[in-house]
């Protein structure tokens, strides 16, 4: 596998770190006039999810860890894994609990998501940044209210809980952004 | 998202800079120091070991040679000193080579300046006043603070910086969450001073002011002298602002011998480090030789100087065209 050198450090580098794939979030080159050159890198650990701050001396360098991010269609849960679908070629990838994570609450049936693969295995799910859901439950809407104001809670269809506008109903389809978990709009059917 | 061609500066930038080179010169003109220049191209190199330069070739039929940009103007212009100039300064270009990031560019803007018959404590003097004059009607500057290394290392960090005690060095990593720093840096004092004081002191150096650490660890000579009271410490003094250095003086080292030996030691831990093989700059050492006065000299990086002034954050944003549009 290849290697870089912290010169070709930027953000979004996929390499190896302590056996574990990482990706790079921030790289500074730090040099006092007369002094050793240092990398500060901010880097996050994709397995765990951690951030961290290491060093390196400029120059040095890591191998590169062999990471992608593939649009895949998920298909279902079968109760011990979740299955996902390439759909140009109809590969198929099962992932567990673990990698799916926070992703599971906005996976429906059909609709495309990004699975990260590391060594065409996968590490972890991130759903698109909008999804459409219904709503299972919700307490019914007080007449006349038209937005704003605090608003309920409501649960969709695939589990997740959002705070959605008093006016919004049992039953409908709203839009959600899922990197914040906040309701945009209702989705006209 | 702009097109290439374009500058990566604003054109407000370039009059400022203008006008900075212009305020600059005639303070140095009404203190009678000359502006003078030097050959951008040398035959040899400084032999710094943490510094990596440009190399050109010179092809004149039949003869064919090796030519460097210069990392700094400083040989040159001490040939100058020792052959009587007086006091002079100089804006130039500098090369280093790899050395890329939000605070460098490996061509930038560099004003030197040397004072015959200056003492470390007169340079600063002057540094604070040049700087006042530059900052004056741009920007605040909170009172210029002077720092002793010992005694800044010690604030952030309780450790000795003119004694390794290598337990307390790691000790002080594991506590600051810095171990890459233990084996970075291994038994080698000044790679521990360089990688404690680039992230633990520096950041924090000189909030909205001048603050000017002098006082330097001898191992960190480089070309000053070594205090006359304390062979362990230098007279070199660095200069920050919001954690940015903007550079670096001394009070330059005149002894010949001392200088050649320096090369040489340089120049062993250049090839130690599988560093790039330079040549030692035999005109300096007989310049020395023939004598150079007693002076202080100083240089600041004019680009980080201007990031400083209008408080912006990458170096690409006071240079007309950095390397990637060059």
């Amino acid at each position: 596998m290849a290697s870089y050198s912290t010169n070709e450090f930027k953000a979004g580098l996929k390499v190896m770190l302590d056996s574990d794939p990482c990706a790079i979030i921030e790289n500074e080159f730090v040099k006092p006039g007369k002094g050793q050159a240092f990398n500060r890198v901010k880097i996050r650990n994709l397995k765990t999810g951690r951030v961290i701050e290491r060093t390196f001396k400029s120059g040095d360098s890591l191998e590169a860890a062999d990471v992608v991010d593939v649009a895949m269609q998920y298909l279902y849960n079968d109760g011990d894994f979740r299955h996902f679908m390439v759909p140009d070629t109809f590969e198929q990838y099962q992932c567990n609990e673990k990698a799916v994570s926070d992703a599971s609450k906005w996976l429906k049936d059909q609709d495309m998501c990004t699975v990260t693969l590391w060594n065409d295995s996968p590490l972890s799910v991130t759903p698109a940044n909008f999804v459409e859901l219904a709503i299972v439950e919700t307490d019914p809407g007080v007449r006349g209210d038209t937005s704003g104001g605090g608003g309920k809670p409501a649960t969709l269809e695939t589990g997740a809980v959002v705070r959605v506008p008093l006016f919004v109903q049992q039953g409908e389809v709203i839009k959600v952004d899922t990197r914040t978990g906040e309701y945009i709009s209702r989705v006209k059917e | 998202m702009q097109a290439d061609w374009q500058p990566t500066c604003s054109i407000e930038l370039l009059h400022l800079r203008a006008q900075i080179l212009a305020e600059i010169r005639s303070f140095f003109l009404t203190r009678a120091v000359l502006e003078v220049e030097t050959p951008l191209l040398s035959y040899s190199s400084g032999t710094d070991p943490q510094l990596d330069f440009f190399t050109t070739d010179y092809c004149s039929y039949p003869l064919q040679q090796t030519l460097y940009l210069q990392t700094s103007p400083e040989f040159a212009m001490k040939r100058l000193l020792a052959a009587g100039s007086g006091c002079i300064y100089q804006i130039c270009k500098a090369f280093r080579n790899g050395e890329s990031g939000r605070n460098h560019n490996p061509e930038f803007t560099m004003l030197e300046w040397y004072r015959v018959g200056f003492t470390l404590t007169q340079l600063m003097d002057e540094i604070a006043e040049l700087l006042a004059l530059l900052f004056k009607e741009r920007a605040s500057l909170n009172a210029t603070q002077r720092i002793n290394y010992q005694d800044l290392f010690f604030k952030y960090t309780g450790l000795d910086a003119l004694l390794f005690n290598y337990d307390d060095y790691c000790a002080f990593a594991l506590k600051s969450q810095s171990l890459d720093a233990i084996e970075l840096c291994k038994t080698d004092h000044n790679a521990w001073l360089d990688f404690i004081f680039s992230h633990h002191i520096q950041p924090s150096l000189g909030k909205n002011a001048l603050c000017m650490v002098y006082g330097y660890p001898a191992c960190q000579s480089s070309l000053a002298r070594i205090n006359k009271d304390n062979s362990k410490v230098t007279d070199r003094v660095e200069i920050f602002i919001n954690g940015i250095e903007l550079g670096n003086g001394y009070y330059e080292l005149t002894d010949a011998q001392e200088q050649n030996q320096r090369f040489d030691e340089e120049i062993l831990v250049r090839q130690q480090n599988s560093r790039p093989v330079i040549v030692k700059n035999t005109h300096l050492i007989a310049a020395l030789d023939a004598g150079l006065p007693e002076c202080s000299g100083m240089a600041i990086g004019l680009d980080r100087l201007l990031m400083v002034l209008t408080s912006n954050k990458h170096i690409d944003d006071v240079i007309p065209f950095s390397l990637a549009r060059s």
